[in-house]
């Protein structure tokens, strides 16, 4: 909006509305994809550090969170330090982890029986600062929960990301409920890039940003994460949204 | 056999199961043994050797299981497990466990837990059965048919208690006190009441002399949170002062509070690595005082250091340049004392995917070994390989469409066939196994892993049926 950039009184209520709403929007504290169609959509020019991250997968996705996974691991490989990853489920396969370029070395595994567990070991990770990036394998984050978290992660700079996984398909909708998180992802599996060969191509994915706080929802094709946890914009989606969507469909 | 002698007669001390089997009795005179059976194997009794070996026993059970153990009698070692069990998944597997490590080194031991020391002495004597859980309560139903000699009591009362009749607990527990006092002392009801409860009996932890401890005694009973955390952490100064004349650092800090009612409770906190860094372990045991129960006030507090490594102190490297590694082990010290549990992935040489990875400390050395694999690999893998309905070009094509989980996907692209051999060295049923794995794609984009069992032609090799295994990012 130029009308107000140029008013002073805005722009300083803007000033202190930002002031109010803490260290999240400090600015160069953000990990941009290196994409700028994306980093343009995120306020700040990527994602914030100190913010809590919703991810979560699409379709089948959302209980399997096989691709939800890689989206994460891609973006806290590009962190520095070491991760806490919490869950209950030990099904990551960390051959995986390590091809979109988190190195097992850096990963610690925090595996607790409890989804309340859980929310306690994301909590204390966060507050403790030490740490590249905390994320944990949520099914429920409640309103007063996700506040928590978003405080802890302002409090001690470190990205935290809920990576949100269903039991049942059916939950899901679940996903709709407001929490405190920054930005919210929904990661689909899209069809892979064709290769003129027999084969499967490097896989795709529809990356929606569904939420971003001071931001625009946003919908992206990607290339899944390389070794060292970069993405890539789809060919497919520099034509425009409306035939990045034809071609999924017919891909 | 063993033979213990107390002059010049000789008695049996201890028997094993074929002894048992064969007609000897702990405490018949050993020449009737020796009568009864042919080629038995005399031992002579080494009391002060069992009496060290069942203290070292307990010093180790003190480091591994929970604060308080103490030796119970000659044959015995008594521990205070409340609060300790769900560090090992609960009462049954961590007794079941307790006894398997005893047999590990050729011990054969009966454990029972009770509400009551009373009563887990007698039960886990007086039975056959190696592992034995009394729920909490039903004590005073689970020891009324047990013999008087499981009650502690010197053998001359014991023998006293016979010649009147008297075979069971529950005789005599139902038999009026006034009576039994008169004639046998104080001791008969003081053992009955230990046991059914009535009467607290504290367990006295085991020390040695090398063992780190600090105490603090209260001249008026201390009751409120922040008064015990305010002395906590003065102990924990006088702990760590402790250690650092001998270099030592903390692995596992025991506190234990005495009551003014004669009961003790213990907090215990494990550290990853050696520490003595005050605060850190003042907030490790300040993090689960709510768990003490003040009571009518405590008048003693006492901390040990159960476990002690050395411990150096380093010399920081300051730079400005280079980054700072973060030490992450006080996170891991206190998400482990809630009993969490926590892991590193590392690589293991195996070509059998559920076998190639493996859990590793999460403090251990970084290796910075990777997987030699360039094939992509699913990020989710299924606990157990599922079966699915394919159809297939055997030998070595992809599916041409597979049901899983009674959905039917029709297969678009796939790769492979990316063959794993069994390992015959780690099971003898892979000896000729084959597994040819492919990656496929359904319409949707969905990416799974299957594989089939078998190289489709060999059935030696495998059973040719199709498995699900991973899942795709």
């Amino acid at each position: 909006m130029p009308i107000t950039a140029a008013n002073p009184v805005i722009s300083e209520l803007q000033d202190r509305i930002r002031r109010l709403e803490g260290g999240a929007a400090r600015k160069g504290e953000v990990l941009s994809f290196g994409i700028a169609e994306i980093d343009a959509k995120l306020p700040g020019g990527g994602l914030a550090r100190g913010a809590l991250h919703e991810v979560a997968g699409g379709g089948a996705d959302a209980v399997h969170g096989a691709a939800a996974a890689l989206f994460v691991a891609g973006i806290v490989a590009r962190t520095k330090g070491d991760v806490l990853w919490c869950l209950t489920r030990p099904d990551l396969f960390a051959p995986a982890l390590a091809q979109a370029g988190l190195h097992h070395d850096r990963v610690i595994y925090v595996e607790a029986d409890r989804e309340e567990d859980v929310l306690t070991n994301f909590e204390e990770g966060l507050r403790f600062g030490g740490l590249g990036a905390v994320v944990a394998e949520l099914v429920r984050l409640p309103m007063t929960a996700s506040r928590r978290l978003q405080l802890a992660a302002e409090a001690s700079g470190t990205i935290g990301i809920a990576l949100r996984r269903w039991r049942r398909p059916t939950e899901a909708a679940d996903f709709g409920q407001p929490t405190a998180a920054t930005t919210r992802w929904r990661i689909s599996v899209l069809p892979s890039e064709p290769l003129p060969v027999p084969g499967i191509g490097r896989a795709r994915w529809l990356a929606e940003l569904i939420r971003a706080r001071a931001g625009e929802a946003a919908e992206f094709e990607i290339g899944a994460c390389d070794a060292t946890g970069r993405i890539s914009l789809s060919p497919h989606a520099r034509d425009g949204q409306d035939q990045a969507r034809r071609s999924r469909n017919f891909a | 056999m063993v033979v213990a002698r107390s002059g010049s007669k000789r008695t049996v001390a201890a028997i094993d199961a074929a002894a048992f089997k064969a007609g000897a009795r702990i405490g018949m005179p050993a020449a009737k043994a020796q009568a009864m059976i042919s080629g038995l194997h005399l031992v002579d009794a080494d009391r002060q050797g069992d009496a060290s070996a069942i203290e070292r026993l307990a010093l180790w059970m003190l480091r591994q299981y929970t604060p308080v153990v103490a030796m119970d009698g000659r044959d015995g070692i008594v521990m205070d497990t409340e609060g300790a069990d769900h560090l090992r998944g609960g009462e049954l597997p961590m007794l079941t466990g307790l006894v398997n490590a005893l047999r590990g080194h050729g011990l054969q031991a009966r454990g029972a837990i009770a509400d009551t020391w009373g009563s887990a002495h007698a039960i886990a004597r007086a039975t056959r059965r190696e592992v034995i859980i009394v729920p909490v309560g039903e004590t005073a139903k689970a020891v009324v048919n047990l013999p008087i000699s499981s009650l502690r009591l010197p053998s001359e009362i014991v023998s006293g208690l016979a010649v009147l009749g008297f075979r069971t607990v529950g005789e005599l527990s139902a038999t009026p006190r006034a009576p039994l006092t008169l004639r046998f002392g104080p001791e008969v009801g003081r053992r009955l009441d230990q046991m059914f409860g009535r009467v607290v009996e504290p367990i006295d932890p085991i020390r040695t002399a090398e063992l780190v401890e600090v105490v603090r005694s209260f001249s008026e009973p201390i009751g409120a949170a922040e008064t015990i955390a305010k002395y906590i952490g003065k102990l924990v100064v006088e702990l760590c002062a402790a250690l650092e004349t001998r270099a030592q650092g903390v692995r596992r800090a025991d506190l234990i509070v005495y009551r003014v009612d004669n009961t003790l409770q213990s907090l215990r906190a494990g550290t990853a690595k050696p520490v003595r860094d005050i605060p850190h372990l003042t907030k490790l045991l300040c993090s689960s005082i709510e768990k003490i129960d003040p009571g009518f006030g405590i008048e003693k507090l006492s901390l040990a250091a159960t476990m002690i490594e050395p411990f150096e102190e380093k010399q920081s490297i300051s730079s400005l340049v280079e980054e700072t590694i973060v030490d992450v082990t006080p996170l891991l010290d206190s998400l482990g004392n809630r009993g969490q549990r926590m892991y590193r992935l590392a690589p293991v040489e195996s070509d059998v995917p559920e076998r190639n990875v493996g859990r590793v400390s999460p403090v251990s050395a970084k290796l910075g070994q990777a997987w030699p694999t360039r094939w992509p690999r699913p990020s989710r893998m299924l606990a157990h390989p599922e079966r699915i309905q394919v159809i297939a070009l055997t030998p070595d094509h992809p599916p041409a469409s597979m049901t899983w989980r009674g959905k039917r996907r029709r297969i678009k692209r796939g790769d492979g066939p990316e063959r794993v051999f069994g390992e015959w060295w780690v099971r003898s049923s892979e000896m000729e196994a084959v597994r040819d794995y492919y990656s496929v794609e359904d319409e949707d984009g969905n990416r799974f892993w299957v594989y089939r069992s078998g190289d489709g032609v060999d059935p030696t090799t495998g059973t040719a049926k199709w498995f699900l295994h991973g899942i795709y990012g």
